[in-house]
């Protein structure tokens, strides 16, 4: 048995750097601060690198199956013997894998931050902030038990509330931060109680026990149920409510596009790579007992996830801003590890969609960080986020342009870039057991190739654009990780995933499907191809376009009202009928009571208070009339 | 000795001394006067205190002994008032009880 204890270092170092920057940063500079940050990234990154490979390749198999280890295990709350919240680290090989996707981005994004926050205010903040959110990804994913997780979960909500607000003096960004906040924390109420459900039934946090094929949680998937669903199924659909919110699936989405008001940089991490795909992770983490106990609940994550996949590529497909066109292939492509594991079964090739998500996950994070800083890239060099203003960029910006071709080529799923891999193993998984999905998503790999290379052509191609200043490529350290990133995005297609990160932790053999594989990358084709035609040069068919299907379009450009409806359910409905009357009670009888006897009693002080004269013969002459009458009530007492 | 005169001539003449006491506290402006008004008041008290020890305890000696001891206690308080009226005076340059009226609402 290998030893992983010193594991708890990658989340020791970044909280340290998190109140070292936070309290001593502005003491110690800007430069300092970056450097120091992007360090202690740099020494967790090395560390899970370290891990992954002791884990996968020098640690003795038990049979053929990566087992979990409890790396390292302390009770932090103990309310009585049986209840208490531990907070651990368990290696295994989900987490191992969230490890290097983690610090790989996060690094990334450090270093590319040292120059695209240069001299911002408040820089030394934003590093202690990443730092924060570091720290709290790593522990969620490092969870080995619900309840830490559910601790680190709303971690991750307090970080990324804090970066997307971090231009706090802009009006938009705050109230994107707020939403942020609002919608996730109102998704995760229902991810505390399912936890609350869950324990309850099973007796235990511990992930391990849970997910247990012969463990107590699936031992009583036909125990008590209410509206024909086990309590285990209830729990389950809670449980994914809290991913759904954080993973912006659909009734939830809202906040994500909002998001993008923060740092680009903050977006590649926290809303493309990693705190997003926290809702896939859960309902990973959570799979054996999805799958062999609440059937019903991972329906539900198949069907939302393609919904959701759909929904947004259509939004997508319409939009200017940039990195508004961004968040909508992120919620996408979420709905698409979503699908994959919705419709995966438990163990062995029946897992493929399991192996599938966590793959994609893994491209995904690659590729969709790339595509984020170059698009802080662009915006750095043009200073505007609307594709409308661009044009004709790759004269100026060669090695964005090259990695962000890169970048879209992967995400259209294009061999031999990574993204065709895993997209592929998706597309098999859900042929394997679900049609209809099966058919969605050819039509979100159709949209997907169409709305990047849409994006592409109007930045990089399109019309000649006359900028203020000559556009300039950008920095080396933002041009560094964006060709690191680009050749993770080219080559992470390559690693077996079916041997390493499976359902049940064994290998099984999977190959190319190329009768799904082909038809697949005709639609992506096709979709560059019409991209192509309609953008690369200047013309007007997409006006012709937009103006034959008017309806449609106006529906996807304003996402289909859902937020309008948000809106109008919480403005006209809740806030109207129910908080004006009680904010009026509060005001009016409450608030009434308490100051009616406070004016009351000041009236009567200031009628009173001329008694308190200073002229002594008035006192001595009261207190002598009132002298005399007791001694007259007295006489009166006694001799009547 | 004084078989002649009631007791009821001392107690009268305490009652007026009394009263004539009060109401020059009462109506007197000058701090002084107002002090002397005091000062009868508490002689008043001295005559009664005497009229009943002869008449009704000739034998006891409680209402000489108070007596001595309120003319004391009235030799100390008036030289602590005038001292009051004196630094009244250098504060205000005034004793008229009227304009003293600093400690008011």
């Amino acid at each position: 048995m290998i030893n992983f204890t010193y594991t708890v270092w990658i989340l020791i170092i970044p909280f340290i750097m998190f109140i070292f920057l936070g309290l001593a940063g502005h003491k110690i500079g800007p430069k300092l601060s970056g450097l120091l940050g992007t360090g202690a990234l740099a020494v967790i990154t090395a560390l899970s690198y370290i891990t992954a490979y002791k884990y996968f390749f020098a640690t003795p198999k038990a049979g053929d199956v990566f087992k979990a280890i409890l790396a390292a295990n302390t009770t932090w709350l103990q309310f009585t013997d049986k209840l208490h919240i531990d907070i651990g680290v368990l290696v295994d090989p989900i987490s191992v894998m969230m490890l290097i996707v983690v610090t790989t981005v996060s690094f990334m994004v450090h270093i590319y931050s040292t120059g695209y926050m240069k001299g911002e205010k408040g820089y030394e903040r934003y590093f202690a902030f990443l730092s924060l959110f570091s720290f709290s990804m790593l522990g969620l994913v490092v969870a080995p038990n619900i309840f830490q997780m559910y601790i680190f979960w709303e971690l991750v909500g307090v970080s990324s509330y804090l970066l997307i607000g971090f231009y706090y003096e802009k009006p938009s960004a705050v109230a994107a931060s707020k939403k942020a906040f609002i919608v996730t924390r109102f998704a995760d109420l229902g991810f505390l109680i399912g936890i609350l459900l869950l324990s309850f039934h099973t007796k235990t946090f511990d992930f391990i026990t849970l997910t247990d094929p012969s463990g107590p949680a699936i031992a009583q998937a036909g125990g008590a149920s209410f509206l024909g669903l086990s309590v285990i199924t209830w729990s389950m659909i809670f449980v994914y409510l809290g991913g759904a919110g954080k993973s912006a699936m659909f009734p939830f989405h809202i906040w994500l596009p909002d998001a993008m008001e923060g740092p680009t940089p903050v977006s590649a991490l926290i809303h493309a790579a990693t705190m997003v795909v926290a809702g896939v992770y859960l309902v990973a983490r959570m799979f054996p007992v999805y799958s062999l106990a609440a059937p019903v609940a991972l329906k539900v994550v198949a069907y939302v996830g393609g919904f959701s996949s759909l929904f947004a590529a259509i939004i997508a497909c319409t939009q200017t801003d940039i990195k508004r066109v961004l968040a909508y292939s992120t919620i996408s492509q979420i709905g698409y590890m979503m699908l994959a594991l919705g419709v995966s079964g438990y163990g062995g090739h029946e897992g493929l969609g399991y192996m599938a998500s966590m793959f994609h996950l893994f491209t995904h994070a690659l590729f969709k960080a790339l595509l984020f800083l170059g698009a802080g890239a662009i915006i750095h060099a043009v200073h505007t986020n609307l594709m409308t203003e661009m044009g004709g960029l790759r004269k100026y910006l060669p090695i964005t342009h090259l990695t962000f071709l890169i970048a879209c080529l992967t995400i259209a799923g294009i061999p031999p870039f990574s993204g065709f891999f895993s997209k592929d193993e998706i597309l098999a998984a859900a042929f394997q057991s679900n049609k209809i999905l099966f058919a969605v998503e050819y039509a979100v790999a159709g949209l997907t190739a169409f709305y990047m290379f849409r994006l592409y052509f109007n930045i990089f191609w399109g019309k000649e654009t006359q900028y203020q200043h000559t556009p300039h490529e950008a920095p080396f350290s933002m041009t560094i990780p964006l060709i690191i990133l680009a050749l993770g995005a080219v080559f992470a297609g390559w690693i077996p995933f079916n041997k390493l990160v499976t359902s049940d932790g064994q290998a099984f053999e999977s190959s190319i499907e190329w009768g799904v594989a082909i038809p697949s990358i005709l639609i992506g084709v096709l979709g560059i191809f019409v991209a192509m035609v309609m953008y690369r040069k200047e013309n007007n068919i997409p006006e012709r376009l937009a103006a034959t299907f008017k309806n449609t379009y106006k529906l996807a450009y304003h996402k289909f009202y859902i937020d309008e409806f948000y809106l109008f359910v919480t403005k006209k409905i809740i806030f109207r009928y129910i908080s004006e009357p009680i904010a009026w009670f509060d005001r009016h009888i409450i608030d009434g009571t308490m100051n009616s006897i406070a004016t009351v009693t000041q009236v009567v002080s200031f009628r009173i208070r001329k008694f308190q004269s200073g002229q002594l013969q008035q006192y001595a002459f009261v207190f002598i009339s009132g002298a005399v009458l007791l001694a007259v009530l007295m006489i009166y007492i006694w001799y009547w | 000795m004084n078989a002649g005169i009631p007791i009821q001539f001392f107690l009268i003449l305490a009652t007026l001394m009394f009263f004539v006491g009060v109401y020059g506290f009462l109506s007197r402006r000058n701090l002084i006067t107002i002090l002397m008004s005091l000062e009868l008041v508490l002689n008043s008290v001295n005559i009664n205190f005497m009229a009943f020890n002869r008449y009704l305890f000739p034998h006891k000696m409680e209402g000489m002994f108070f007596s001595l001891f309120i003319i004391a206690v009235v030799a100390a308080e008036a030289a602590v008032a005038i001292a009051i009226i004196l630094n009244i005076y250098r504060r205000f340059t005034t004793i008229n009880v009227e304009d003293v009226d600093e400690m008011k609402y």
